[in-house]
């Protein structure tokens, strides 16, 4: 049994003395795919942050590969996970292969430069995205989707055991959505845990094995997305009624 | 695309530019004098104009080497430490602070010694009170200080007004040429060439992790840069240099802000390349202005800071209007 890329032991979470996830344990091993559900600030990014180490939790500790993340020097952090945040805007000119560049940062030594392997990587990671041509475009010409995608390549450089993903389909449309989505469901067979938060739960139901609920008041449910993800559940959830439609190995659930 | 080699050809291009502003500004003045003659003073052979060049020209230029090379590099820094390309060595209120402390000192007629004293302390005392006030709740986001910082410097300005106002006729000259940049007064070249020199040691092994700062500190954490300490580490760094020039050759305006920005659209943002090309570029262009300064209307003397605003502003906008959309 080996050990599990993430763990958190009675994880609290807070944001402004109000407590978003209280006491949470939760495990995600390699080859695993765990969405997080919830209602607009339930607290999703916010303990996303945290299991990404970029937050303090406001109690109980994050392991990540077996190691207290707390103490763990940023470019271990960084080689053990990568961490997808919502969009940002660049004050600074840049190409799109710099960006993408930028994931191997924790690979380099202090003095080192990016080599023709890593330059390699980086090319690879963006044709991954469909941004292959583009390389020299200045990152200010590209679209929000574009720049999402570029986002999730220089993740890809990065190549880490585990990925954090917030939202990573916004800005997306459906085609890049899907091919994301199957791109981390490769990740995830080729050995990568991933940690997404999704909005829509069926997206959830059809690419991750484990999905974990954030009720906004320190209450957090999780379980295999066969038990968890049916429409009584989600209509708390979310506060709105909604229906189950099963097809094949699709479940889809439409408002009331 | 980053690269060893271009960077090094690109910072051989920028010494030889260093080296020929320093070769003008030892031969221009109201004594010319060949570069035969200034190689074999410099080497040590003597020459009938060794005196000359060793001891008045040599240092003037060595200091404004050094103060336009921290200048750039200070500049470079506090850009990326704010993220925001429009920041300058002096947009947190240090040359203010310095500048307050020379006003006094030479309101009281301190000898030159005591002024650069008082504009170091001011200079330090800006800092640390900008650093306090917006560190206040640990949390000092880059908005905070940068108000704090435009608030410290009004302050500042607002005392210098006021000394001014109440300073005698015959010292308002000094006042005003240390206000604007002024290279005559610094006797003591070295301080600054030493400072320049442990600032740039000191920040070149952090460059690729600022690269990652410029692009959100989120990001830069999540790729493994430990921000909390390289900001603080920055913030001293560009505080200290800023410091150290302005104390030297008085608030030289314009090189802090223009250098890094004029590099950032010819080389690129990668601080690795950035920082070093800074210091050889404004310590160029410190010492072009001010050898201009010093022969344009010879025997009268302009304030240096006047200079390099003239040679920058037509530059960057010529640089500007050729960049690529």
């Amino acid at each position: 049994m080996s050990r599990p890329l993430l763990e958190t032991r009675q994880l609290i979470v807070d944001i402004a003395g109000q407590k978003l996830v209280d006491r949470l344990d939760l495990s995600v091993a390699g080859g695993e795919r765990m969405a997080i559900l919830g209602r607009n600030g339930a607290g999703k990014s916010t303990l996303l942050s945290t299991l990404a180490g970029l937050r303090r939790p406001a109690g109980g500790t994050i392991l990540l590969d077996g190691d207290d993340a707390a103490a763990l020097p940023p470019r271990q952090a960084a080689l053990r996970r990568a961490w997808l945040g919502q969009f940002q805007a660049d004050p600074f000119a840049s190409s799109v292969l710099e960006t993408a560049l930028t994931g191997r940062h924790p690979h380099l030594g202090r003095w080192g430069w990016e080599s023709a392997h890593d330059i390699e990587l980086a090319r690879r990671a963006l044709g991954a995205v469909g941004l292959d041509g583009l390389e020299e475009r200045r990152i200010h010409t590209l679209s929000g989707g574009e720049r999402q995608r570029l986002a999730i390549s220089t993740l890809l450089t990065q190549a880490p055991p585990l990925y954090l993903l917030d939202e990573p389909l916004s800005h997306l449309d459906l085609n890049h959505q899907m091919a994301v989505l199957e791109l981390f469901a490769d990740a995830a067979r080729a050995g990568a845990g991933i940690v997404m938060v999704l909005h829509d739960p069926a997206l959830a139901y059809r690419f991750c094995n484990h999905a974990l609920l954030l009720h906004g008041d320190g209450r957090t449910e999780s379980g295999a997305v066969d038990a968890i993800l049916t429409a009584p559940v989600l209509s708390e959830l979310y506060g709105y009624r909604l229906r189950q439609i099963d097809d094949g190995g699709c479940r889809c659930f439409i408002p009331d | 695309m980053p690269n060893r080699r271009r960077a090094f050809l690109i910072l051989t291009g920028l010494g030889l530019l260093a080296a020929l502003s320093l070769g003008l500004a030892l031969m221009a003045g109201s004594l010319r004098v060949s570069g035969g003659e200034v190689l074999a003073a410099v080497v040590g052979r003597g020459g009938s104009a060794a005196d000359i060049v060793l001891q008045l020209r040599l240092p003037r230029a060595l200091a404004g080497f050094a103060c336009g090379g921290l200048l750039a590099l200070a500049g470079a820094l506090m850009q990326v430490l704010l993220r925001n390309p429009l920041a300058d060595p002096y947009v947190l209120g240090i040359s203010g602070g310095a500048g307050v402390g020379a006003m006094f000192a030479m309101l009281l007629g301190l000898p030159a010694f005591g002024v650069d004293g008082l504009a170091f302390a001011g200079a330090l005392t800006a800092m640390l009170l900008v650093f306090g006030l917006a560190h206040g709740d640990a949390s000092w986001t880059q908005t905070r200080l940068l108000l704090t910082g435009v608030i410290v410097a009004a302050g500042c300005g607002a005392l210098i007004a006021l000394m001014l106002t109440v300073a005698e006729e015959y010292k308002l000259r000094g006042m005003l040429f240390w206000l604007m940049g002024d290279l005559g007064q610094s006797g003591r070249w070295w301080p600054a060439l030493a400072a320049l020199g442990f600032a740039l040691l000191l920040c070149m092994p952090f460059a690729r992790e600022l690269n990652l700062m410029t692009r959100g500190l989120m990001q830069a954490q999540a790729l493994g840069v430990a921000v909390g300490r390289l900001r603080y580490v920055i913030y001293l760094l560009a505080s200290l240099a800023t410091a150290v020039s302005v104390t030297t050759a008085g608030s030289v305006g314009f090189v802090g802000l223009v250098v890094p920005h004029l590099l950032r659209i010819a080389v690129g943002n990668d601080q690795r390349l950035l920082l070093p090309a800074s210091v050889l570029a404004g310590g160029s262009l410190l010492v072009f202005a001010d050898t201009l300064a010093r022969t344009l209307i010879a025997p009268q003397q302009l304030p240096v800071g006047v200079l390099t605003a003239l040679i920058g502003v037509p530059l960057f906008l010529f640089l500007l209007s050729r960049q690529p959309k």
